[in-house]
């Protein structure tokens, strides 16, 4: 039996893969790499592409991934895939569409916060909530 | 019969309350089991992005990102997680008293505050304190996907970016379990420096294109990955506080339920009684 190194896919959402591989290959942004076990640290952005791993007996796994990072440890490679296909334009489009939403609700200019009349409303609404709790004990 | 009908009708408005309370209840316990699921799938990969940037805290990388590095504080940022929708007890006033209390010190120091704020609750709530909201999400529902939230992410990081805030808080719910919610305030930038010591020898990683591109992008997700853990796990906070509030609703229906109840038996031996002595006396009288 070969050298195996430990490998791990995860998206923020879910695990998808865990164990052991002889070989791994991942679409990195400056073309397909193939890492051996103890292969030296690296650290490098995948882009969308086919994560491909050579398990023990010469069995392939396929997964695809829309992007993501590489982390490459001696004996542990780390696949840290993305949810969606992501580029610049898009991410900038979903920042401007936050502050467009952030516009809208200010309607009237940021002035200056009231910190005192804040904190005093959050502890009356606390205060009332204690009250209805009390209240349903008392009454038991 | 005074008042029978009245009181019957309020005993039966009570009940169908009661029935959309319970409802409610149920609603929320399912979905607090599946929030739950998905606060445990997203686990893996927060675990593992936080080894990844440990690793890299304690490499000796050529160049220093930008959020690694602590600067003079002249304004701070809040990204402050809620839920969209209210019935759930005092959950969002909890975040909100952290909030204000630990912007309250902040601005006793002179620095000014930037919010970006996720879910409904807390856009209203700060619109109304007049905060300056740099950015918002709202409806972001039960299963919101990590992508959805890149936009109010990156308003964030941006601002910081460009030196407009010089330090950036999470704020969101701590689920401890069904019965306890902790308001949990965080620092995710500058990025705390950990100290580990069996790593300290000198090494650093290859870097693929270069050092600064590769340190953008994972430390991008890193946040990313951070606030969406945050929200998952805002939502089960979410949907174990509606649980309890809609039970104790429930409990108090059932309370004036009985109280109507009684009421309404007395009243209607009141008024059975007095027809009998009625008509008894009527009968006597003839």
């Amino acid at each position: 039996m070969g050298m195996t190194t430990h490998v791990n896919i995860v998206s923020a959402e879910e695990e998808i893969f865990s164990g052991t591989a002889e070989m791994v290959f991942a679409p990195a942004i400056m073309g397909e790499v193939g890492i051996a076990p103890r292969h030296t640290p690296m650290l490098t952005p995948l882009k969308a592409g086919e994560v491909r791993l050579q398990t023990a007996g010469k069995e392939e796994q396929f997964f695809y991934v829309s992007g993501g990072m590489l982390e490459v440890q001696p004996h542990v490679v780390t696949v840290l895939a993305d949810t969606a296909i992501r580029a610049h334009d898009l991410d900038e489009a979903a920042a401007l569409e936050a502050q467009k939403q952030a516009e809208s609700a200010l309607k009237d200019s940021a002035g200056k916060v009231d910190y005192a009349k804040a904190q005093a409303e959050l502890a009356e609404a606390m205060a009332q909530l204690k009250a209805i709790e009390h209240l349903r004990k008392t009454k038991r | 019969m005074a008042g029978g009908k009245e009181i019957r009708t309020k005993i039966e408005s009570v009940k169908n309350t009661q029935k959309i309370t319970s409802a409610m209840e149920m609603v929320a316990a399912s979905k607090m089991r599946k929030a739950k699921d998905r606060m445990d799938a997203a686990r893996p990969y927060a675990e593992k992005m936080r080894s990844v940037v440990g690793h890299l805290a304690n490499a000796h990388p050529e160049y220093k990102h930008p959020f690694m590095i602590e600067r003079e504080v002249k304004r701070v940022g809040y990204i402050v997680v809620s839920s969209d929708r209210g019935l759930c007890g005092g959950l969002n006033i909890n975040v909100f008293k952290a909030v204000i209390a630990s912007m309250k010190e902040w601005d006793d120091k002179g620095v000014d505050v930037d919010v970006c704020t996720i879910g409904k609750k807390a856009a209203s709530f700060f619109a109304r304190l007049n905060s300056n909201i740099i950015g918002k999400l709202d409806d972001y529902g039960d299963a919101p996907r990590a992508h959805e939230l890149i936009g109010s992410v990156k308003v964030m990081l941006d601002a910081y970016y460009e030196g407009k805030i010089d330090r950036l808080y999470l704020v969101f719910n701590d689920f401890v379990n069904t019965m306890t919610q902790q308001a949990h305030i965080e620092q995710i930038l500058p990025l705390p420096a950990e100290d580990d010591e069996s790593l300290k020898h000198h090494w650093d990683y290859i870097y693929e294109p270069d050092a600064k591109n590769v340190l953008d992008e994972l430390l991008m997700r890193y946040v990313e990955s951070l606030v969406y853990q945050s929200v998952v796990e805002n939502i089960a906070c979410e949907m174990s506080a509606r649980m309890i509030a809609m039970k104790s609703a429930t409990d108090n229906a059932g309370d004036i339920i009985d109280e109507l109840q009684l009421i309404y038996n007395k009243a209607r031996q009141a008024a059975i009684t007095q027809e009998i002595s009625e008509i008894v006396s009527g009968a006597a009288a003839v």
